[in-house]
This record gives structure tokens, C-alpha cells and sequence, in this order.
């Protein structure tokens, strides 16, 4: 460790508490609002002083929601369901297809390859409006407004530029001779891309699925146009607490509890794949 | 003996034919089976690229390669049976330097006690048996080199293409591997190709010796053969140390006495009969030459021309003088300490014998002492 005066660590010290409180007073709020009635959350002035109750998410998990007007069937562990079946089976279909992709990118450069690249990152850039609309209609016409499979496949044009980008730095990093030593040695292209390649990239294709699966997670306006209620995601089912009766604040903050914990647990579990893979080469086993 | 090599009018270019960096030109070359070629040549001259174009990773723009009678051009490296050691050595990093090494013999198929067998004895010759359990990151760039060098010896493979093996290597260790590698092919009759930037390396472990420049195979030939005639200017001036002195010269003949011209109005006088009569209508016929001499030919005597000391080294073994030489430099060797200051005269004499006459304007050779080239 280096010395450091201790007016040097007090002020650091300080300066990190404040970043901290930026980030994560709004977390923190919400988890606070998520144990509260939506009577107390609205009482003026607010206050942190509260009972806690368990109400708002008993409520999401039995599925009846209580207002003034009455009991209103709400779905949100369906859509939670939702978002874990959309996002994990996007990301997987974006790995399956991105990864060789990136590979082949990486290491064979032909004539307009990196034009082909970018105009698959270049889907990134584009407002998910732009292409809705045609979507919409192509989706109502060949079956696919409302399914699964229709989701998943616009979930693509998150997740697979996403993944081929980010995969294919990781695969360009790689020295070629490795994988030519590999080779000469007497194994097929194909061996050498399972047995060199994906390992070497391995930490860079984790940080790509990850962040990949945070993407189609936070997803909100493709689902909302494109799939009806028993197909959508957490992000578009907490409309739903927006009922006529008022706005349930209790509710949708521990709605919001419940659909960041995924993204939060993986981020802090990812934080370590992105660190070991920007790291790539370093000292293993 | 057999043919185990062959490279037909082999170009390649990096980036589109005709257009792109034309890196190795029209190359013609037979290895025979069971011999080392040493490839000589300066940085960028294209050596790394025929080796890779060999090894297939990169393709071969023109021109045919045909190795143990198969033509293998077109063939991905896993067909061709070659083994190559890497200029970066580029060692798998996340397996053991035992693993680097036994990979090949283990896709071939080969029994745990022999792959055991042979990596040890490789590992024994290139002194890492101490290291084998250890991961690539974590070893010296000598180890790695030798690792990376175990891991091509240790194959039974039709061509072992060695890119610069020994770089890395403190000059003791070089000496002792060398001789021990050359040992370790000969008694297994492979074939390989070494590629070096150390001479002596060159000349110890070769028995033929190719010089590149410029993309382009200068000559291939015996060390002995390199040495006593260098086909070329270049040839002749980038093998051997010192290098040769060379001096731009005009010959003209009066009757009975051959004349050089050189620069700075020296005029060196040689019976005629010193040289045979092609040698002599060789060099009439170009009149503008370039007269070479090796360092360790010339000779100090009272009767020769005149030269100012400019440099003067000693060796350790030897010593190097440097002497103002007809407008330009000239560098001779002593076998003993020799003492002559700074500024002071000698008289350095050129044997006719020890001449090398290049063609000016071409830069071929056209005589080596008393034999045409
Ligand atoms: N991938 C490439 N793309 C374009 N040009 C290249 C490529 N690889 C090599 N070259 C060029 O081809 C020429 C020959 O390179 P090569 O690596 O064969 O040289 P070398 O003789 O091995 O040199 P060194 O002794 O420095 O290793 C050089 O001019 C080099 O710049
Ligand atoms: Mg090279």
C-alpha cells in the first residue's frame, strides 16, 4: 500500500460517500417506498419513519391487487416469468448466432467485413421506433405478433450486435499464431475455434451475455407493442399499477424491487468476468 | 538424395496480386530430405512470410510448394505436416508448458507413455524439464522460446520451420542448444528450415545456407560456397563479419597490366597474368566494377598502397583496424593485438586471389580470384 496523507484519504473518502449517495439513494428510496402503504409513501412531509408491511408484495406474488374500486388481477409473476424466458432465451439464440459470427469477423477479413460489422452495430444506433411500425404489420401478417418466438427475434436486434461487438474485440485479441500453433498441430479449424478461441474469449463472451441479458431485460417498447399481456416483461407489466382508481406506489416499487434484484445480483456477479476479461491472458490457474 | 522441399516460382503479396506488398518474389528452392537450411537475410526481407506460406497460414499468392511429393499449397495447415516454431513463440496460455508441448503428439494419436517419453527428452535437450509444469504467463522469454521450440521439435512432422529460435537466448546457452539441436534433427533425419539473424548460428548448424533480400533469394548454397563466392554484392557484403570492403572501380588493361581505377586516384596495378583470360575479358567487358575484398584478406606490406588508420579495436582475440582507403573505408583484420595509432600510415596490399569482382550496374558477380563466377 503507498502512503497517503491522511487529509488526502479523508477528502477521497468523502468524495466517494457522495458518488455513492448519488447512485444509490433512489435504490434505496425504492426499497423503502416497497415496504410501505402507498398511504404513507404520499403523507406530507415525507417521512422514513414507518411500520414495514409485507402488503405490496404479497399482493404481486398472489396476484390481486386491492384498490378503492375493488380487487384487479394483476400478472406480475407472469411477466417476471416473462422477462426470465425472453431474456435468457435471447441472449442464448444471440450466442448461438453471434459468437461464430464475431469469430468469422475477427479473423476473416474479406472485402466489405467491416462494412457487414458495422452495419449490424449500426442496428444499435437506430430508435427501436424506426422499425416497429413495418414490424408490426410483417408480425400480424406471418403469425408472429404475440408470441414467444416473434419477442425473441426482435430481441435480436438487442442482443446481437451487442455480443458480436463486444466478442469479436476479445477475438481480435487473441494472437492468430495461437491459434495457427493450434492448427499445424494437427487439429481442424472447427477444433481449434472450441478448444483455443471460445476458451481464451470465454471472459469477454460472459461480460457480452451479461450485459447482453441487462439489455433485453430493461427492454420495454418492443414488448409493449408487440406482445399482449400474457407475453410481457416486468418493464411493461408495471403499467399495470397505474389503475384507474390512482397510481400504486407501494406496489410498483417492490415490482421494481423484485425486477432489478436479477440485473442487480448478475451485474455484481459480472463485475468480476469484466474485470478477469479485460484482463484477457493474464496469469490462470 | 530426395527432395523433401520444393518452392516453384513462389510470390506473395499482401493484399490483392500484383497490387498489394509484394513480400516474397518468385522463389525457386529444393530442400533435400533430412537437411537444415539456414535462412539469412536483413529485417523485412520476407523471411517470416515464406515460412508462413509454407506452414499455410498464409496463402501462397503464385507458384507451387510441394513437400514429401504431395503439392500442398492449396492444403489447410492441419494436412500439411509441419511443425513451426513461432517468432512469438505463442504458446497456449491456459495449459501447461507440458501440455504445450505434447498437444501435437496427442491429436496424433500417440500412447501416454510415449508422448511421456519424448516430451521429457526434448525438455532434457533444451533444458526445461524445470519449468514443465508451469504456465506459459509465467516463465522468462527464454523459457518461452524453448518452450515454443520443444513444442515443434518434439513432432515427427515431414518439415520443422524454426523462425528465429534462439533470439531470446544469452549467447552461452545459444551455443550449447545449437549444438544439441543440430544433433537432436540430424539423428532423427528431419528436415528444417531455420530462420536466424546470427551468422555463426547460420553457419554451424546449416548445410546450405539461404540469403533473402528484398523479398527475392539472393543465393542458396554451402556456407563454404556463401562465403568463397557470394553471387552477389549483397550476398558478399551481408555475410560475413566484418563485413566485406567494396570499392566502386574502373578497369582497364595495358597489355601486359590490368589496372583498377578506384576512387581518390589510387590505381592498383596487377600482372595480367593473375588472372585468366575470361576473368579478364569478364571485367574489360564492364569496364565500371566493384572491387571486394574480405577483411581477413588484407594483407599489411611495405609494397602496398596507402592507407590512414581511422579505428582501431581490439577484440579481446583480434584486432579490427580501420583504415582511409581509396575515398573510403577499409577494414582489416589482425589475429593478434596490434597497436598502430590513430592518423598513422600503413600499407595494406590486396592479393589478386582474394578479389571479388561484381558487375557495377548489376551488382552480380563476376569473378572470385582467379575463377569466374
Ligand atoms: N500481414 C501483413 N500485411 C502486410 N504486409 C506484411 C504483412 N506481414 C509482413 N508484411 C510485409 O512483408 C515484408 C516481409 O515481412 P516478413 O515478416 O516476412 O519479414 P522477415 O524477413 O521475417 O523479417 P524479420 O527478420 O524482421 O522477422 C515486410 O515488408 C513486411 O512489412
Ligand atoms: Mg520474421
Amino acid at each position: 500500500m503507498e502512503s497517503v496523507n491522511p487529509i488526502e484519504r479523508a477528502l477521497r473518502g468523502i468524495a466517494i460517500t457522495l458518488v455513492i449517495l448519488f447512485f444509490m439513494f433512489p435504490i434505496f428510496w425504492i426499497i423503502l417506498m416497497s415496504f410501505q402503504t402507498n398511504e404513507t409513501i404520499l403523507r406530507m412531509p415525507p417521512s422514513m419513519v414507518f411500520t414495514p408491511t409485507l402488503e405490496n408484495y404479497m399482493a404481486l406474488i398472489t396476484g390481486k391487487l386491492e384498490t378503492s374500486a375493488g380487487i384487479l388481477e394483476i400478472a406480475f409473476m407472469k411477466n417476471l416469468f416473462n422477462s426470465f424466458f425472453l431474456s435468457t432465451a435471447s441472449v442464448a439464440i444471440g450466442l448461438v448466432l453471434g459468437v461464430p459470427a464475431a469469430y468469422a469477423f475477427a479473423r476473416l477479413k474479406f472485402k466489405g467485413s467491416e462494412d457487414i460489422a458495422f452495419t449490424l452495430l449500426s442496428f444499435r444506433f437506430a430508435p427501436p421506433l424506426l422499425v416497429l411500425l413495418p414490424l408490426t404489420i410483417y408480425f400480424q401478417q406471418l403469425g408472429l405478433a404475440n408470441t414467444y418466438g416473434g419477442l425473441i427475434w426482435v430481441y435480436q436486434l438487442i442482443v446481437l450486435p451487442l455480443i458480436l461487438w463486444i466478442v469479436r474485440g476479445y477475438f481480435e485479441d487473441i494472437p492468430a499464431d495461437v491459434e495457427y500453433a493450434y492448427r499445424i498441430a494437427g487439429h481442424s479449424w472447427g477444433a481449434t475455434f472450441r478448444k483455443i478461441a471460445l476458451p481464451l474469449a470465454g471472459p469477454g463472451i460472459a461480460a457480452a451475455a451479461l450485459l447482453a441479458f441487462i439489455f433485453a431485460w430493461n427492454n420495454f417498447v418492443f414488448a409493449l407493442v408487440l406482445a399482449s399481456a400474457d407475453k410481457q416483461p416486468v418493464t411493461v407489466g408495471a403499467l399495470a399499477f397505474v389503475t384507474a382508481s390512482g397510481i400504486q406506489y407501494g406496489q410498483i416499487a417492490a415490482g421494481i424491487v423484485l425486477s432489478i434484484a436479477p440485473t442487480f445480483a448478475l451485474a455484481l456477479y459480472a463485475q468480476r468476468y469484466l474485470v478477469e476479461g479485460l484482463s484477457l491472458g493474464a496469469v490462470k490457474g | 538424395m530426395t527432395v523433401q522441399l520444393s518452392l516453384k516460382a513462389v510470390d506473395k503479396f499482401y493484399g490483392a496480386i500484383d497490387k498489394g506488398v509484394h513480400a516474397v518474389r518468385n522463389i525457386n528452392m529444393d530442400v533435400h530430405k533430412g537437411e537444415i537450411i539456414a535462412l539469412l537475410g536483413s529485417s523485412g526481407c520476407g523471411k517470416t512470410s515464406t515460412l508462413r506460406m509454407v506452414a499455410g497460414f498464409e496463402d501462397t499468392s503464385r507458384g507451387t510448394i510441394t513437400l514429401a511429393g504431395r503439392e500442398i499449397q492449396k492444403l489447410p495447415p492441419v494436412k500439411r505436416n509441419v511443425a513451426m516454431a513461432f517468432e512469438g513463440y505463442s504458446l497456449y496460455p491456459t495449459v501447461t508448458v507440458r501440455e504445450n508441448i505434447a498437444f501435437a503428439l496427442k491429436a496424433a494419436k500417440l500412447s501416454e507413455t510415449e508422448v511421456a517419453a519424448k516430451v521429457k527428452e526434448v525438455s532434457e535437450m533444451l533444458e526445461i524439464t524445470d519449468i514443465l509444469d508451469r504456465f506459459p504467463t509465467s516463465i522468462s522469454g527464454g523459457q518461452q522460446q524453448r518452450a515454443s521450440l520443444a513444442r515443434a521439435l518434439v513432432r515427427d512432422a515431414d518439415l520443422h520451420l524454426l523462425d528465429e529460435p534462439m533470439g531470446q537466448l544469452e549467447p552461452q546457452l545459444r551455443t550449447l542448444l545449437r549444438g544439441r539441436i543440430k544433433h537432436y534433427i540430424k539423428e532423427r533425419g528431419l528436415t528444417a528450415i531455420l530462420v536466424t539473424h546470427d551468422q555463426t548460428e547460420a553457419n554451424a548448424m546449416a548445410d546450405r545456407i539461404a540469403v533473402m533480400e528484398g523479398g527475392v533469394l539472393q543465393q542458396f548454397a554451402s556456407p563454404e560456397e556463401i562465403k568463397e563466392a557470394p553471387a552477389n554484392l549483397f550476398t558478399g557484403t551481408f555475410v560475413g563479419e566484418p563485413p566485406m570492403n567494396v570499392f566502386p572501380a574502373v578497369v582497364s588493361d595495358t597489355g601486359d597490366q590490368i589496372h583498377f581505377d578506384l576512387q581518390g586516384g589510387l590505381d592498383l596495378q596487377y600482372p595480367a597474368k593473375d588472372f585468366s583470360a575470361d576473368v579478364r575479358q569478364a571485367m574489360l567487358s564492364r569496364r565500371q566494377i566493384v572491387l571486394g575484398v574480405r577483411p581477413y584478406a588484407v594483407q599489411r606490406s611495405a609494397e602496398g598502397a596507402p592507407a590512414t588508420v581511422e579505428a582501431n579495436q581490439w577484440l579481446g582475440d583480434q584486432t579490427h583496424i580501420a583504415a582511409r582507403f581509396a575515398g573510403a573505408s577499409i577494414v582489416l583484420v589482425e589475429h593478434d593485438f596490434t597497436d598502430v595509432a590513430l592518423g598513422s600510415e600503413i600499407r595494406v596490399h590486396l592479393n589478386p586471389n582474394d578479389l571479388h569482382v561484381f558487375d557495377a550496374e548489376t551488382g552480380q558477380a563476376l569473378s572470385h580470384g582467379a575463377q569466374l563466377a
